[in-house]
């Protein structure tokens, strides 16, 4: 067998090529993003004021976000307002993903043009990420209650809500109480808004559970067996709620945060009469978290944006997605909140639990080893 | 006698085929002739050996980035234990009555006119149906016999069954089950048939001149003949289902039932914080499982070679 000298430079072409192919990653850039005036600014002042911070954002066009839902406390809208009022383009990535792709989509793609440059977290992965993120002070900083911010500024409460049980009034009666949902008349109807082990809104479902099936903060083994119970009447439904599965009817019960129940409701307006119920005696409330990462490719867009969210503007557009904004309380003093739709949150009753850090990890271990027990 | 061509077989050599042999006279340097390889290798170095690195080296490193037997440790957690445990029933049951039911189906199809309609026409629908998987298997499922999929509603209304009374199994591993037979059975078709196609006629009828009967001939040429190459399909068939994860993903939101789904909550969860490295702890038992089982095949193959001896 005889090889041509042409067919071997042949073959080694497509080699190298294949071998090229294969090992490429994209090139790194080391932008002067993470180097400019902008990344090194802890606060507007920083810069020489708004106008000086609008400039160079608007020289850098361009805004990453990441895991931000349009449905999920009014963000579509968020980033219209945002992209109208300042002409930056917001890219929007992985709307459904968690904040653990978040962390991760920020590591990976660091230095890279497309990173993400703000991050809207749960605060269990939010504390375990710290070193990531870029200490900013929003102009409205004073407004925030200390126990919702970082001293420095590395991250900031943004919106939160209470657990809540949504459902479409023409299939079910009204639940009251957690209890209630064990009822006949619920039967392959709860759903709960995703995984425990995974996802921040069902774990804190599961706790509500506990807490409306004598169990407690500290002790959410008893939330884990509700939902076992559930599954044992044939009420639980295994399908993950989306507003797709709402609106054909699917899930006529989602247990999931109140201003996402609430926003459902707002959007089928008129083809379904979905309701939204805060469990008396069983309010379990959590904060999410901004930051602005380290890294960001538009350091002064990011800053832009979290200006945008604490601005009296913003916030009300979190209210207006059925969130309560982390300046609600200041805002009303101050008179400047939209009552109509802070009058529309749901009414609860009973005092909110918060969890600490402590019984969060506690929680988590139980779950882990039991949750898939009880409903797999 | 006529001329038998080789078989591409991706599973075994089909019965009755000698391989030609490889004794050629080289006129060229061998470096040359590994020129051609050199795609190749670097493909395989790229998405297998630099990824199985990753995991096995990940299974053995903490968080902190030390040396550590936790992540295998952990791997014995009773949760993660009985992951695998449903995860390698579901992957050998289905891949049983994939083998079985494709096997049938294959043998029906040898029995039809070679270049026919009906032979070209379910070898390329099991091609197609082999490769349908993932989200829009998930979909086509649930669009057909999930809650509102019509199939179900049209029972409901017309015949007054529930097929979910006793809860809704098709978003557990019972539907995993059925989704998974779906695409096991064509993939059965596409690699059965070629070692069916090397079956001849006349060796039938040689067994029949001779006076053996149906029961004789299956029992003492057929199947022997066949026997490798339908447990290397079996061995395909497993481990297809048991590294499949976007069609699970799709449809179990709940409990994370098998080990792929646990993977996916231990890289992506935001509550459960550090699985990492546990992850590929699990990665690595998929590995020693499969591993396994190759091995118990090879040991058949030996018992099996001997009947043909």
């Amino acid at each position: 067998m005889r090889i041509s000298v042409a067919r071997t430079v042949a073959l080694l072409a497509a080699s190298t090529t294949a071998l090229a192919i294969a090992a490429c990653a994209p090139p790194e850039k080391e932008s002067a993003a993470s180097n400019s005036d902008a990344a090194k600014a802890a606060s507007v002042a920083d810069l020489g004021g708004l106008d000086k911070l609008v400039a160079e954002a608007k020289k850098e066009g361009q805004l990453n976000v990441i895991a931000l839902p349009p449905d999920w406390a009014n963000y579509g809208e968020i980033i219209k307002a945002f992209n109208t009022k300042y002409g930056i383009k917001v890219n929007s990535a992985q709307p459904d993903a968690s904040s653990q792709d978040e962390i991760n989509a920020a590591k990976q793609l660091k230095g890279q043009e497309g990173a993400p440059d703000v991050f809207d977290l749960g605060g269990a992965v939010a504390s375990a990420n710290t070193a990531l993120f870029a200490p900013y002070k929003v102009a409205t900083w004073d407004d925030i209650p200390a126990a919702l911010k970082d001293a420095n500024g590395t991250w900031v409460n943004d919106y939160g809500g209470y657990m809540s049980i949504g459902y479409d009034s023409s299939k079910v009666p009204a639940p009251q109480s957690v209890a209630d949902l064990l009822k006949p008349e619920f039967k392959g109807k709860v759903a709960l808004n995703g995984d425990p082990t995974q996802a921040g809104a069902a774990f804190s479902g599961v706790v509500m559970a506990a807490l409306g099936n004598g169990g407690s903060a500290d002790d959410v083994s008893k939330g884990v067996d509700f939902f076992g119970q559930l599954k044992k009447a044939g009420n639980f439904l295994p399908v993950d709620p989306t507003a797709t599965t709402v609106e054909s009817g699917q899930t006529p019960v989602v247990i999931d945060w109140d201003y996402l129940n609430v926003a459902q409701g707002a959007k089928l307006q008129g083809k379904m009469d979905w309701k939204t119920v805060v469990p008396s005696n069983a309010v379990v409330g959590s904060y999410y978290v901004q930051a602005i990462s380290k890294d960001a490719p538009h350091p002064a867009a990011a800053r832009l944006w979290q200006e945008f969210l604490y601005s009296d503007e913003g916030q009300n557009l979190w209210l207006g997605g059925g969130a309560r904004p982390v300046r609600a309380d200041a805002m009303a003093k101050a008179g400047t909140i939209d009552q109509a739709a802070y009058g529309k949150l749901p009414v609860t009753s009973g005092e909110p639990v918060f969890l600490t850090e402590a019984q969060t990890a506690k929680a988590k271990e139980s779950l882990a080893t039991n949750w898939a027990k009880a409903v797999g | 006698m006529t001329v038998v061509t080789p078989h591409p077989d991706p599973v075994a050599p089909a019965p009755g085929v000698r391989p030609v042999p490889a004794s050629r006279r080289r006129t060229s340097l061998p470096g040359r002739d590994l020129l051609g390889v050199v795609p190749f290798f670097a493909f395989v170095v790229v998405f297998l050996a630099i990824p199985t690195l990753v995991v096995v080296i990940g299974a053995f490193t903490s968080d902190s980035g030390g040396f550590t037997l936790d992540n295998l440790s952990a791997v014995g957690t009773s949760y993660i234990l009985e992951a695998f445990g449903r995860s390698i029933l579901l992957s050998a049951v289905t891949a049983l009555v994939g083998a079985v039911l494709g096997g049938l189906l294959a043998y029906a199809l040898v029995t039809a006119k070679p270049d026919g309609v009906l032979r070209r026409v379910v070898t390329s629908a099991a091609g197609v149906l082999a490769q349908f998987g993932g989200v829009t298997l998930a979909f086509a499922f649930v669009a057909t016999i999930g809650l509102s999929g019509f199939v179900t509603v049209f029972l409901q209304d017309n015949l007054g069954i529930n097929i979910y009374s006793h809860g809704v199994w098709l978003f557990e591993l019972p539907g995993l089950l059925l989704v998974y037979t779906y695409f096991q059975v064509p993939l059965m078709v596409i690699v059965f048939l070629p070692a069916l196609d090397g079956i001849r006629p006349q060796w039938r009828e040689a067994a029949e001149s001779l006076g053996g009967s149906t029961w004789q001939y299956w029992r003492m040429v057929a199947m022997p003949l066949l026997a490798p190459p339908f447990l290397g399909a079996t061995l395909l068939l497993f481990a297809n289902a048991f590294s499949a994860y976007a069609t699970a993903a799709a449809l179990v939101s709940q409990g994370s039932p098998i080990i792929p789904l646990q993977i996916r909550g231990a890289l992506t969860s935001e509550v459960i914080l550090g699985q990492q490295n546990l992850g590929k702890a699990m990665a690595l038992g998929m590995i020693v499982v499969v591993a396994l089982v190759m091995w118990l095949y090879a040991v058949l193959q030996r018992r099996s070679s001997r009947w043909l001896g």
